[in-house]
């Protein structure tokens, strides 16, 4: 006995097999989501005064991403119907547009995660902050020698057999007596950047705004990371089906159309997750 | 039924004909068969229900007497974990024996948890059972995703290995508890509890791609005919456990990779702020939430209780009413019942955290869902014990199993009601009650449904009976002792023992009050008690030396089966040749009634297969009377 409905639908369910699966797996996708922005608000709610941080991702970069995924969802359709209309070629181009959206989105993800990796937040031995972007650091070696470098290395670290400390780092950003002006501009209040130099016997504290820094970060991190880790699988698995496809267009077709739309199933899920993440965690 | 046999040859030759196709590895190991994955889920699960059990044997030394030498196995303890089990030293400075470190102690009682849950009873009851028998039942050639199944049991085994793994690691394997609270589980110094979350990681991916697949399998696999009222119960339980895999497991998976970061990226999850670690401020951002973890973990972990013992049900029906010789009273409302166990099993979680402090508000909201819960579940042990009244029972070792499954798990359930309020909760939260409590519900509850499950679809899958004499040792003996271990401890837990305790509670020995004569601490009397409840482990670990043999032993020599169907049964998993070859139905079933068509009056045998068509009415040739 084969297995049957694996092409046609069953007739009184109306589906196919994969078809029940894979909105089966999207709804579990909503479970490990949904507990993930569950945390979001649970940690939001329970954060102290000024520790939660408003306005701290690019929202101009945000949108562009936005309008990227939603145009990789009108083309993952695009392509399908090529696809029943038996239009081989415009399939091809749309879902080529498609994997482009996604290296697109992917590509403006990793330079925001460049920034948040190269913005440090000083907190200093009189309880005062520095925080901005990475301009340079100055380090001593043991025989007084210093070295300009214009990327942190750490309070310590040693290259070519000689060791190197801390002398000082210069922040371009803004000098803050609590966390609350960093975290919550006032309306209208705009902040002049400027390099703001730190000797390292003042430095408390010195950390760049990765997932460590608070929990803010740390569920920003964790959300787009496992957002972007969908991504990459669903491209992978879209751009399998369209280098590799031909043949079973040919001998096959149902089958390879119902294989397109159940992998753009789970591209509409994964843009539909960037569509809450995006004003949950840029806007709001 | 000339029909029958032909057909039977011809799938004979068939599957022969697979043989030679199939190499061993394509056959054994890595096979798409649902049978063949579910005999191999069995096998696995069975090994590490025994391995879970096996830790909590050396733990029972320590409890019962405690900083003594290891009995047997100490030494190789030693050899395998070094100081974890360090030597014990007598006056002369010898080495008299080896005991369990704290630390190592820890490390069991939390993979103790870890093992008989996931990689246990889950597997078994669900992945085991319902591979095999689901897809037979309603009439299907296989599972909708075949190869789907078999990456859900090839990442089991990988989250499997880690588990294991983990005992050899520096610092050996979680110790956090099954539950892997934070901060605890976070901050220790081991890499155990990372080990953990990625074992863990795995077994939720297995977990959900066989969910999946049972879904979907039953859905859009039934047989013609098969309508959702015509579904075994057993299909039923299995339908209803999926849906509170596929969707209560995410969570954790969530929580797993938050605590995950935790550990790896020191971001603070789980951490709050001003947190003292060794009386020092810990180098954490802080402002997270210990108390998200655990809604995180129960908002798994109590569909999780549903997981166990549903399918559990689902199997107790199927044998009730094979061996009662009568209909399931009140099938439509065992069905309706297990949908609303489904349902409410989301909302019930916080009673697990009564003692948290989360608000009085939330606790009674939680406490009121846990007493509509019990509802379903009262219903469900009611319709199976209705269906024993009046039945010519068939005491076979599957039925006694089954039947002991009854009173098991109601005093399981009934004992779980102390704890679903929250003021009886707040003195009985930890101790041993609640060991006890859920103790009856999944070992002579869950785990004896699942041995009735075992002796009774063995036939089918071997062609062979197991030893009806041996099983039934097996099952008395483990009655007997199941009942002395967990007995005791609802005694232990009211007079409030501790369940962590590393000694059993002897640092807080009673010692008679000077002043008054009024003993101060645990009387000795409950202290004792572990020394007996000990010995009833041991003990019960030797009554499942007869299964074991019988297991092995029946593949090849146990009585061959008269039948297809040698339990006369109705359901259409007896209606396939024995074993049943890959696909297997010879020809797509027809099925034409419900699941337990049984004694049904005037009909020539007292069962009637759900594929047997109805006969054509008599012709009433006479006009009937005005």
């Amino acid at each position: 006995m084969e297995i049957p409905y694996t092409v046609k639908p069953r007739p009184d369910t109306g589906l196919y097999n994969a078809k029940v699966g894979i909105w089966l797996f999207l709804a579990s996708e909503v479970m490990l989501f949904g507990a993930l922005f569950s945390s979001y608000i649970l940690l939001r709610v329970g954060a102290a005064a000024g520790t939660w941080p408003h306005g701290l991702l690019n929202v101009n970069l945000g949108t562009i991403n936005t309008i990227v995924l939603i145009t990789s969802s009108i083309t993952v359709v695009m392509a399908w119907v090529s696809l029943k209309l038996n239009q081989w070629g415009k399939f091809k181009m749309y879902q080529a547009v498609t994997l482009l959206c996604a290296l697109a989105f992917l590509g403006i993800k990793s330079a925001e995660y460049k920034d948040k990796f190269t913005h440090f937040q000083i907190i200093k031995k009189d309880g005062t902050y520095v925080d901005g972007h990475m301009h340079g650091a100055a380090y001593l070696d043991k025989d007084g020698k210093s070295l300009e470098v214009h990327k942190y290395h750490g309070l310590t670290f040693k290259e070519n057999g000689s060791e190197y400390s801390l002398k000082e780092v210069t922040l371009n950003g803004i000098g803050a007596e609590e966390l609350g002006q960093i975290n919550e501009p006032k309306h209208g209040e705009h902040h002049e950047h400027k390099n703001i130099s730190v000797p390292a016997a003042e430095i408390k504290k010195i950390e760049n705004y990765g997932p460590w820094h608070s929990t803010y970060l740390a569920i920003y991190f964790t959300l787009t990371g496992l957002h972007a880790l969908h991504v990459i699988g669903g491209a992978l698995v879209i751009f399998v089906l369209w280098a590799r496809g031909g043949k079973m267009w040919r001998t096959d077709p149902e089958r390879y159309t119902n294989r397109i739309e159940i992998s753009g199933l789970f591209w509409h899920f994964v843009d539909l997750v960037w569509i809450f993440l995006f004003p949950v965690l840029y806007l709001l | 039924m000339q029909h029958t046999h032909d057909d039977k040859h011809h799938a004979h030759a068939h599957d022969e004909h697979a043989h030679h196709e199939l190499g061993f590895w394509a056959k054994y190991v890595f096979s798409t068969d649902h049978k063949v994955i579910g005999i191999q889920y069995a096998i696995t699960a069975l090994i590490f229900l025994f391995f879970g059990f096996s830790l909590m044997m050396l733990m029972r030394w320590q409890l019962a007497y405690p900083g003594q030498g290891i009995p047997f196995v100490g030494s190789l303890l030693h050899n395998l974990l070094g100081d974890a089990a360090p030597a014990k030293l007598n006056d002369a400075g010898q080495v008299v024996g080896y005991i369990m470190s704290a630390d190592l102690y820890n490390a069991f009682g939390a993979m103790h948890g870890t093992i008989m849950v996931f990689l246990g009873i889950v597997p078994l009851a669900f992945a085991a059972f319902g591979n095999f028998v689901v897809p037979l039942q309603i009439g299907a050639p296989d599972m909708t995703f075949p190869r789907i199944n078999m990456a859900s049991y090839q990442c089991f085994v990988v989250g499997g290995v880690i588990m294991l793994v983990s005992f050899f690691i520096p610092g050996g394997a979680a110790a956090a508890g099954w539950t892997s609270y934070s901060p605890l589980a976070t901050l220790g110094s081991s890499h155990g509890q990372t080990f953990w979350l990625i074992g863990m990681v795995f077994l939720i991916t297995s977990s959900l791609l066989g969910a999946v697949n049972f879904i979907a399998t039953i859905i859009q696999l039934r047989a013609p005919g098969m309508n959702w009222m015509r579904l075994p119960f057993f299909v039923w339980a299995q339908f209803v456990t999926a849906f509170l895999l596929l969707l209560a497991f995410p969570p954790l998976e969530a929580a797993a990779v938050m605590q995950l970061m935790d550990k790896v990226a020191h971001t603070s999850f789980f951490l709050p702020t001003g947190l003292v670690v060794s009386q020092q401020i810990a180098n954490i951002s802080g402002g997270g939430s210990p108390l998200l973890w655990q809604h995180l973990f129960w908002f798994l972990g109590h569909p999780e209780v549903y997981v166990l013992i549903l399918p559990a049900m689902g199997i107790v029906c199927e044998v009730i009413a094979n061996n009662t010789r009568k209909p399931i009273w009140g099938y439509k409302s065992l069905v309706y019942s297990t949908l609303a166990i489904g349902f409410l099993s989301f909302i019930v979680w916080a009673h697990h955290m009564y003692l948290t402090g989360m608000g009085t508000k939330i606790s009674t909201f939680f406490q009121t869902t846990t007493m509509i819960i019990s509802i379903p579940s009262v219903i469900i042990l009611t319709c199976f014990f209705i269906s024993l009244w009046g039945g010519s029972i068939r005491f076979n070792t599957p039925m006694l199993f089954c039947l002991s499954f009854l009173p098991m798990f109601g005093i399981g359930g009934l004992t779980g009601l102390p704890l679903g309020f929250n003021y009886s909760d707040l003195f009985l939260h930890d101790t041993y009650y609640v060991i006890a409590h859920f103790h009856y519900i999944v070992a002579p509850g869950t785990i004896f449904a699942l041995f009735a499950g075992i002796y009774y679809w063995y036939p089918k899958a071997t062609g062979r009976h197991m030893s009806e004499f041996w099983g039934k040792v097996h099952f008395w003996l483990s009655l007997l002792f199941m009942n002395l271990i967990f007995q005791p401890m609802f005694v232990q837990g009211m007079a409030g023992l501790n369940r962590r305790l590393y000694d059993g509670g002897a640092t807080y020995a009673g010692v008679a009050n000077p002043a008054g004569g009024v003993v101060v601490g645990v009387p000795q009397f409950f202290l004792d008690l572990n020394k007996m409840i000990s010995h009833a482990a041991w003990a019960l670990a030797l009554a499942q030396i007869p299964f074991i043999i019988n297991f092995f032993w029946s593949i090849k020599k146990g009585r061959k089966v008269d039948s297809d169907n040698p339990w006369q049964a109705t359901t259409l998993e007896w209606q396939t040749p024995t074993p049943p070859p890959h696909g297997n139905f010879p020809v797509v079933p027809n099925v034409y009634r419900g699941p337990y068509e049984y004694s049904v009056p005037g009909h020539d045998t007292d069962f009637t297969p759900q594929n047997e068509p109805d006969r054509v009415a008599p012709k009433i040739t006479q006009p009937l009377p005005k």
